[in-house]
């Protein structure tokens, strides 16, 4: 059983805990997140989404237990080797003044790389795509601090897109930024997760874009998993309840029909 | 042709040139079939560094030449190559001038890398050698052995004076460890620790024997006066060995630079590199400074000159800065002696006459 869906799981935490300063986030978290498909992290505030990402990456040392990259124990790989094979991208990157996206994009090989073939022609091919594939072209040679958000944001997961891995984790890709662009950079995902097969495991706040975009739905409380599933199966008025803590009416999403969270207000209700 | 690996379809869209898609690469990719190496550097570093190699060369030249007992210029050249037979000459190029020159052209060397690597491992384009302390460090243990122990061989000096700029260094360091490091850390405990320095150096400076102290105060100015080919030589090595180190590094500066999320997402161990890198800062101004002493604002200063030349890539950013600082060292020593001649100003005087309005523009323009 566990050889047979072993193929179709990209990541698998085992008895995970995690912890800043002892502080401990995660406790003892078993999860399984499917491969080739888009997963949602939801949640509150400080329940330990951007923590859980933070873990599988590796960017935090669990103080308890193992996360498991298709079988291997990310722990016990080399910090290049795993990331050739999973890259992430945290909350708010900040690149330095004057750098260009074409440069940016190009320290994504970092991983490829070493001291005697620092630039190779494979780099510069994936180079070359990362940007077609953001359509980032006509940006390309600009300074990343001229561009508009949500162009930054295309140019920060060209970069990821470089590093050429399999699994793509993203923390809050679409804050600060605006409606549409927000829309740009989820779309975007999407087509990165249906063209090339990549699996996306991102933390996302808006719950009807979790729906719309993600194949599964990861929803935490507290550092514990509180449901996992499809869209259409987790998101309902008791999880946002529970989860959240407000009241809130589920209905079809008009235009793609994922479900559409409409959080009911204490004060601000019906034609008051 | 950097056009044969555009995507196809890509390239009508934007077919002019030079306005918003600009189809050329920024990069030069350097590919020898042998030995099977590859790198790339910014399109702009090799003109760049023909321009500051012949302001250099140029300076250097002016500075041997010039001065109380001048040497025309042609014969200068001809000297410093041994093609000259006048004695005087000889004497005055070789034996006084040439090595203090060379010296500024290392000192300022030394000290652009090492602040192009602070301001990298800082995250910080404000930061300077003096935030790992290594001014600070040096400084203290200079005055206290020139102010206290005014007996002791001088030529020790430069001995001492590392010692205490690599101690200071690790002190920051370790103080700053809470089961990793972190840039902000590092630089508030630097702070911290310079400040404590500073006072302990203020009260050596107050109420030590005013001989003493003004030869300390000349160190802590930073010059290069008097430098012999006895002080050239022990720099040398460090110069030799930890500026080619940090452009071998230079990949691992580009991705500390993203922050240390994504520099360990791209799998570089941000630990071991940062201990490597900030080894190479201790080293490279530590020997600057015991060197010259503290000359100012050029490890500020020549990072900045550099990454508006060239951009902020380090892999010509790196010898691009060091050329700069070369340069910055060296006109500020040529225009110390000859601005008030026969009064020398000491190159720090200089640089930091150069810097202080130069870090001000900066900070205006970071807010």
């Amino acid at each position: 059983m566990l050889l047979d869906t072993a193929s179709q799981i990209a990541l698998t935490t085992r008895k995970l805990t995690l912890a800043y300063d002892g502080n401990v986030i995660i406790r003892g978290l078993d999860l399984a997140i499917a491969k080739g498909q888009v997963t949602a992290l939801v949640g509150p505030n400080g329940c330990g989404k951007s923590t859980l990402l933070r873990g599988m990456a590796q960017l935090l040392k669990p103080k308890t237990g193992t996360v498991y990259l298709e079988g291997d124990a990310i722990a016990k790989l080399p910090a290049k080797t795993l990331a050739k094979r999973l890259g992430i991208l945290p909350q708010s990157p900040s690149a330095p003044e004057g750098l260009t996206v074409r440069e940016l994009v190009a320290q994504g090989r970092y991983p490829h790389q070493n001291w005697l073939q620092q630039w190779s022609q494979e780099d510069e091919r994936q180079v070359d795509q990362a940007i077609a594939t953001t359509d980032l072209y006509e940006f390309a040679n600009r300074p990343l601090d001229t561009l508009s958000g949500g162009q930054r944001q295309r140019a920060w997961i060209a970069m990821a897109l470089a590093q050429d891995t399999e699994t793509l984790l993203l923390d809050e890709p679409t804050t600060y930024l605006d409606l549409a662009h927000q829309l740009e950079v989820l779309d975007l995902l999407h087509e990165l997760n249906v063209n090339q097969g990549k699996t996306i495991v991102m933390v996302l706040h808006d719950l009807n874009q979790a729906c719309r975009y993600a194949n599964e739905i990861i929803s935490l409380r507290s550092g514990q998993v509180h449901a996992q599933g499809k869209p259409e199966e987790v998101m309902t008025e008791q999880l946002v309840r529970e989860v959240f803590g407000l009241d809130s009416r589920i209905i079809p999403d008009p235009v793609v029909g994922t479900p559409l969270c409409v959080p009911i207000s204490q004060v601000r209700s019906r034609k008051s | 042709m950097a056009s044969q690996s555009n995507p196809p379809g890509e390239l009508n869209e934007f077919e002019s040139p030079g306005v918003g898609g600009d189809r050329r690469k920024p990069w030069i990719s350097i590919r020898p079939r042998q030995p099977r190496i590859s790198f790339r550097v910014d399109r702009r570093v090799p003109l760049v560094l023909a321009v500051l190699s012949a302001i250099a060369l140029v300076s250097l030249v002016l500075n041997v030449s010039l001065g109380e007992y001048p040497v025309p210029l042609w014969d200068a050249v001809k000297t410093i190559f041994g093609l000259s037979d006048n004695p005087d000459y000889v004497l005055v190029i070789n034996s006084l001038r040439l090595p203090r020159a060379l010296v500024a052209l290392m000192v300022g060397a030394g000290l652009a890398v090492a602040g192009t690597i602070s301001q990298a491992i800082a995250q910080n384009p404000l930061a300077a050698p003096s935030i790992i302390g290594i001014n600070s460090g040096a400084s203290l243990v200079a005055i206290i052995f020139l102010v206290v122990f005014p007996t002791a061989d001088v030529t020790w000096l430069p001995v001492a004076a590392f010692l205490g700029a690599a101690a200071m260094a690790l002190a920051i360091y370790c103080l700053a460890w809470i089961g990793s490091s972190s840039p902000i850390r590092l630089i508030l405990v630097g702070i911290g620790l310079t400040a404590m320095t500073g006072a302990i150096s203020s009260i050596l400076i107050t109420f030590g024997r005013i001989a003493n102290v003004s030869q300390a105060l000349v160190w802590l100015t930073g010059s290069v006066y008097g430098r012999t080919w006895q002080h050239l030589l022990p720099l040398l090595p460090w110069l030799v060995i930890f500026i080619p180190l940090s452009m071998v590094l230079a990949r691992n500066l580009d991705a500390l630079n993203l922050g240390d999320n994504l520099a360990n997402g791209l799998g570089s161990r941000v630990e071991w590199t940062r201990g490597v890198l900030l080894l190479c800062t201790v080293a490279l101004a530590g020997s600057s400074v015991a060197t010259a002493g503290t000359v100012g604002f050029v490890g500020l200063m020549a990072p900045h000159l550099a990454r508006q030349l060239v951009g902020p890539s380090h892999a010509g950013l790196i010898p691009v800065a060091a050329l700069v600082g070369a340069c910055l060292v060296e006109v500020s020593d040529l225009a110390g002696r000859i601005l008030f001649a026969p009064t020398e100003l000491p190159c720090g005087v200089i640089t930091a006459i150069i810097g202080a309005p130069y870090f001000l523009w900066l900070l205006y323009r970071n807010r």
